[in-house]
């Protein structure tokens, strides 16, 4: 990670995949370490299948605009292996891309009309962009921990482990949103998904 | 105590510490939230009007009667509310009336761009705009007092950005206001917009613009930030934060209020700094007034007139023109990528519409669309909507189009929301001028493509209180409709002999297609799953026709045709069964198909679907 004092994410993925929720965490989380904190995302269209795009950013200081520059996001989190290649651009040379093992097929290829791309593109692009790229089975591990639809709790535990806060203050803000009678199981999701990824240095807690 | 909000979130919470008494709305993407958050505070009495004219002359009459109201809507709505907020603005109120008008730059959910800091300008009345979610709450409860000292309507203009960003808010105490009055006004004078009255009203408008921009001289809406003096920026709104980023070392001069702008505050600024810039979404509007005063600057010279700024566009234009900014423009490296299949939004499996499509892409006739989810039944493979304007169109285009003498038999489609809306006068329009134009009312019993708020037609008000039901069909046959006919969405069969009936008149007929939308949280329990049976399936490919996004090809290959075979996602299915009906080989069992056949063979029953994939 760049600079300890601000951090910006770009998080992506297909309308009905939990993308909105862990923004919403995520910026939460932000606020309760003492960042100032934005959170940008489009609503409207993205329930009906489409591409969701939502951006996140902390600043030690003041964060001003709400949305992150082209090539300029520290870690891009994807639910979706190809909504990983189409965002790619946001993500700065060097970053770090959380990518799920999830192919969500659309209308265009499931029609026939067009071609899923393979996962080789994914090491490629972010290869070029000489950024980290970890692959998370997502559904695979909430699968596990008791419930699918979990995933997005599984990529954010993921992804806390490449960030210099303490795990309590992930959990704080995770048990508010999650409904009580799952707690047990998102306990067991956001482990699991911390336990897939190996800390950088720049996430030892301070 | 600091909590992460919306902009809408805060804005409906700014309403509530203000004492606002009664908000009205129409839902529309990206203002929808602010109403559905409000009403979930006490003291407030919150409504979806039938359309954001009725919602407009709702707020103005709880302000005529001394009490503080709102009313909301996306930038597209206020063209539908303009004749209120003319009226509005020349006859003022007795107590504080904002307008939120919820502007969409880059379209991500609408059918234009416009900036309606024009239709501020346009109607004399004062308009903020907040540039975070802070500024939402504070602005709202600037507006309510701003209107109450001016004796004017209040606009508070967001964009998308504002509208869906989220960022800490400091949270206050409603003030509990009482109404400003006991009884409703009888000054006709002001009230009364005849002629004779109006004109007297006009000076006073105009005046009061004037007032309100000397006022704006001192007011903290507006501030100077000095840094470097070289570049100065005046800004508002989202942009402000733009120039912050892009341009941190620059002289800002931010408005809160753009309208009208503060003459002295303008001046002291620009004899401040060397170069001045303007930077603001979309239209001139502050460097026209700018320019009016007789001040040279540069701003659509350097940035982008259509769609919405970000940082890297800021960055990039500015860089352009010689301006220093924080780093150099990022060099988006062509990446490695291969050629991305699209992700379109499409109608969601089950989906009542696809039926509607499906029949009307096989008559090939012409059919005007309107605004809704089933706007996307223009896409291929339905490919059944040859226009969609705005809101309540449709159904005026196609009578137009008939009257004209086009010859082919015109069909316009309407959702239940958008025929309450605006289509009933069309419709009264259609009955009364007798064009034969069939209507199809789409009834999925919701407004669903803005996430699900109860109409006329639900039977249900935004605060959860029952109501009576506006029922289409008798509503209908008042207006003067003889052909009328109501089928279940999902009866392929019933709604191509509806059709065909209905068809066989040459004169004005409606179709009612209802079936609840399928993503209703109680429809969803309801789901059931189907199979493809892969020893019937041919791989004809008959149901990719009907673009449900359920519906797969499979790896398997048919032994003689060598096509793929049709498989069915058993995550996405809903069970609505449109593809077992138009299967020749009746190789999709429904529902009732699947329980015989395990009944009849309860050892080889099939295997339970799973929620995982």
């Amino acid at each position: 990670m760049a600079s300890p004092k601000a951090y910006s994410f770009v998080l992506v993925g297909v309308g009905g995949q939990g993308t909105l929720l862990a923004s919403n965490i995520l910026a939460e989380v932000g606020l309760a370490a003492g960042f100032d904190v934005k959170k940008s995302e489009v609503h409207g269209m993205a329930q009906r299948g489409g591409s969701v795009l939502s951006h996140v950013r902390w600043d030690a200081e003041r964060v001003y605009s709400p949305i992150v520059g082209m090539g300029e996001a520290d870690l891009l989190l994807s639910f979706e292996k190809m909504e990983a290649l189409r965002f790619a651009e946001f993500l700065k040379p060097g970053g770090t891309a959380i990518v799920n093992d999830m192919a969500v097929v659309p209308i265009t290829v499931s029609s026939g009309s067009a071609v899923y791309p393979g996962d080789e593109h994914l090491r490629r692009v972010f290869e070029a962009l000489r950024a980290e790229l970890v692959m998370v089975p997502g559904e695979r591990l909430a699968q596990e921990a008791g419930n699918v639809k979990a995933a997005n709790v599984v990529l954010l535990g993921a992804i806390s482990r490449l960030l210099p806060l303490p795990e309590a203050t992930w959990w704080e803000c995770l048990s508010q949103r999650v409904p009580k009678k799952y707690l047990d199981l998102n306990r067991v999701a956001f482990a699991s998904g911390r336990a897939a990824v190996a800390p950088t240095p720049a996430a030892t807690p301070a | 105590m600091k909590r992460v909000l919306s902009g809408n979130e805060a804005i409906a919470r700014g309403a509530w510490e203000a004492g606002v008494h009664l908000a009205a709305a129409y839902p529309g993407t990206p203002s929808t939230e602010i109403l559905e958050e409000l009403s979930r505070f006490p003291h407030v009495y919150c409504e979806w009007s039938t359309n954001e004219k009725v919602a407009v002359d709702v707020a103005v009459g709880a302000a005529y009667a001394g009490r503080r109201a709102l009313a909301a809507m996306k930038h597209v709505g206020l063209n539908v509310a303009a004749d209120s907020f003319f009226y509005a603005s020349f006859t003022g109120a007795e107590a504080g009336l904002v307008l939120v008008s919820a502007d969409d730059p880059a379209m991500h959910s609408s059918q234009n761009e416009q900036d309606n800091r024009r239709f501020a300008q346009f109607a004399r009345v004062p308009c903020l705009e907040p540039a975070d979610s802070q500024e939402c709450k504070d602005f709202t409860i600037a507006a309510f007092d701003l209107s109450e000292r001016f004796d004017a309507p209040v606009m508070l203009r967001t964009t998308t950005r504002t509208n869906h960003s989220s960022g800490p808010v400091e949270l206050g105490e409603r003030a509990d206001r009482a109404p400003r009055r006991d009884k409703f006004p009888r000054d006709t004078a002001k009230y009364v917009m005849i002629p004779a009255n109006a004109r007297k009203r006009h000076p006073l408008v105009e005046q009061r613009a004037r007032d309100v921009a000397a006022w704006a001289e001192k007011s903290p809406l507006n501030r100077i930030e000095w840094r470097d003096r070289a570049v100065g920026v005046i800004t508002a709104g989202v942009a402000y934060q733009y120039a912050r980023e892009v341009m941190p070392a620059a002289s800002v001069l931010k408005l809160g209020l753009v309208y009208p702008i503060p003459e002295q505050l303008v001046r002291a600024f620009v004899a401040g700094v060397s170069r001045l810039i303007v930077l603001e979404e979309l239209d001139p509007v502050i460097e026209e007034q700018v320019r009016m005063l007789g001040i040279a600057c540069e701003g659509k010279s350097i940035f982008p007139l259509c769609g919405e700024l970000d940082p890297s566009v800021v960055r990039q234009a500015a860089a352009a023109a010689g301006l220093a900014v924080d780093h150099a423009p990022v060099e988006v490296a062509a990446l490695p990528k291969p050629e991305l299949p699209a992700r379109p939004p499409v109608l969601c499996a089950g989906c009542p519409h696809r039926g509607v499509f499906q029949l009307l892409s096989k008559k090939k006739v012409p059919v005007t669309g309107d605004i809704g989810c089933y706007t996307l039944g223009l896409l291929p493979p339905l490919s059944a909507i040859h226009t969609c304007g705005c809101m309540g169109a449709g159904i005026g285009v196609a009578h137009g189009a008939a009257r004209a003498g086009i010859g082919e038999r015109m069909v316009a489609v309407i959702g239940d929301s958008t025929f309450y809306h605006t289509g009933l006068p069309a419709l009264a329009n259609v009955a009364y001028n007798q064009a034969n134009v069939l209507v199809v009312i789409l009834d999925n019993r919701t407004t669903a493509m803005t996430g699900h708020q109860a109409n006329p037609g639900t039977g249900i008000t935004l605060g959860h209180q029952d109501t009576r039901v506006i029922e289409l069909e008798p509503l209908v046959r008042a207006l003067g409709i003889e052909h009328v006919a109501t089928v279940d969405s999902y009866d392929v069969d019933g709604l191509e002999k509806a059709y065909k009936e209905l068809m066989s008149h040459d004169q004005p007929a409606v179709l009612v297609a209802r079936r609840e939308c399928a993503l209703l949280p109680e429809i969803r329990k309801q789901w059931v799953p189907l199979e493809v049976v892969e020893e019937k399936c041919t791989g004809c490919g008959i149901c990719f026709r009907i673009g449900c996004p359920a519906i797969l090809k499979s790896e398997e290959l048919d032994a003689k045709s060598g096509k793929p075979l049709a498989l069915i996602d058993p995550d996405q299915c809903t069970g609505c069964e449109v593809c077992s009906q138009l299967c020749p080989h009746d190789a999709i069992p429904t529902r009732d198909q699947m329980r015989l056949a395990e009944e009849r063979q309860p050892a080889s029953c099939s295997t339970p679907v799973s929620g995982g994939n």
